[in-house]
């Protein structure tokens, strides 16, 4: 199988600062991915490396199979859309598109011109004088009618509102069926984008905490509560997150398989078990001190 | 095809998103807005239907599929087979012991009601809002 990126031990430092530590990750052709991690997990880091914008401390990236750096044939079909900076702040949004027309190969001209007109962006104004949130819009835009083979978005929806969000999401969707490619959506607002992606991957402290099918990995990852004494029992051999006692009832956080034999005993104990919302797991995982509510010392 | 058979339901955290698309599908079987031999909604619909990622409603359809409640015509979509209904109502059925009733009798063993007692509400039990 031949994958859109594969990233073999990649380390990347900042003088003392370990941004990345032994990453190993493949992207599949046409997927949808999410790259979650906190602030300063090492996202960007990640991203930009891929986009041969960086170089790592060690390892060895590969974007359609070949390296990157200086390589023309992979850049022009990466399409990495930033945060901020995208643009030279005094560029009309029309010039703007327009040099984003020359560089990418597969520009689709009409949908660009759809989505000004839907997100009613001016587009004889001034890059530098847009709001944060007409800033968004434009990086959306690009990435979106840029339809490169690998789409990359490093949270540039974070200066939308939540219905421009939405909007955001609703199109990406749609345009990803009427044209599949591979898609990167780096965000810590899970909740949002959980539901549209197909594999995650959670970066957290510069290393892959977990990878993989989204559904396998929601499958995997649940809450069981009821009396304290039946669940210790039931968990005994899981893998815990996190556990919570109120009184004779503890509710614990699992993170492990979950076998049709042991659903039925769960009814019978009278334990309850529901699945986890993908950005309570997120917050299990990586919260670390943070996730105090309830904790039990053991 | 019986695009209204399905109303758009709020997806719910506490279960698998695929199995709440497969749920849908079911429900509506059910209830008869889906009829047995009448086309279902596609991948593609589903996930533009529900804002979710297209390979998560095809986990869901397939679910069906394999469990023969849905078949494929070759380049045309997904089909309600025939005799799906009573296929789902035997399934359903034997979760109902699994999550209804032995839900039912440790609440009522908590709550010290009787086996008779139980019966006997259930007797008098009229419907919800009637009452």
């Amino acid at each position: 199988m031949t994958y859109i990126v594969e990233c073999k031990d990649i380390s990347k430092s900042f003088g003392k600062t370990n941004a990345l530590v032994d990453v190993n990750i493949r992207i599949q052709k046409d997927k949808i991915y999410g790259l979650l991690g906190r602030n300063g997990a090492g996202k960007s880091t990640l991203l930009n490396i891929i986009d041969a914008q960086m170089f790592p401390t060690a390892g060895e990236v590969k974007v359609f199979g070949e390296a990157p750096f200086e390589n023309k044939k992979v850049l022009e079909n990466i399409c990495l859309i930033k945060e901020s900076g995208m643009f030279l702040k005094d560029l009309k949004v029309k010039e703007a598109i327009y040099l984003a027309s020359l560089f990418y190969p597969n520009w689709d001209a009409d949908f660009a011109e759809r989505l000004l007109d839907e997100f009613e962006l001016d587009t004889n104004k001034l890059y530098k004088h847009l709001s944060l949130g007409m800033k968004s819009q434009l990086s959306i835009i690009v990435g979106l009618s840029g339809r490169s083979p690998l789409t990359i978005f490093d949270e540039p929806y974070i200066g939308l509102d939540a219905p421009g969000r939405q909007f955001f999401y609703d199109i990406l969707i749609d345009d990803y069926m009427n044209n599949p490619r591979t898609i990167i959506l780096s965000t810590h607002l899970i909740d949002e984008v959980s539901n549209m992606l197909e594999e995650i991957i959670i970066l957290h402290k510069g290393k892959v905490e977990i990878e993989g099918n989204a559904d396998e990995i929601r499958s995997k990852a649940f809450y069981i509560s009821g009396d304290k004494i039946q669940v210790e029992d039931f968990i005994k051999f899981k893998k815990i997150l996190h556990k919570e006692l109120m009184g004779e009832n503890m509710l614990a956080v699992i993170y492990d398989s979950l076998y049709e034999k042991e659903k039925a005993e769960i009814y019978s104990a009278d334990l309850t078990i529901s699945s986890i919302p993908m950005q309570q797991l997120f917050i299990y995982l990586t919260g670390g001190k943070m996730v105090k509510r309830g904790v039990i010392n053991e | 095809m019986r695009g209204g058979a399905f109303m758009k339901m709020l997806l719910d955290d506490s279960k698998l998103i695929y199995i709440q698309i497969a749920d849908a599908i079911l429900d509506a079987i059910l209830k008869g807005s889906l009829k047995e031999g009448e086309q279902v909604y596609s991948t593609n619909q589903f996930a533009k239907l529900y804002g979710i990622n297209p390979a998560t409603a095809a986990k869901g359809i397939n679910l069906l599929v394999e469990e023969s409640i849905l078949y494929k015509k070759r380049g045309i979509g997904m089909f309600v087979a025939s005799g799906a209904k009573s296929m789902i109502i035997d399934k359903r059925r034997k979760q109902f012991v699994d999550e209804y009733v032995t839900k039912l009798m440790n609440e009522a063993k908590k709550l010290s009601i009787t086996k008779e007692e139980l019966i006997n509400l259930i007797n008098k039990y009229e419907g919800g809002e009637k009452r």
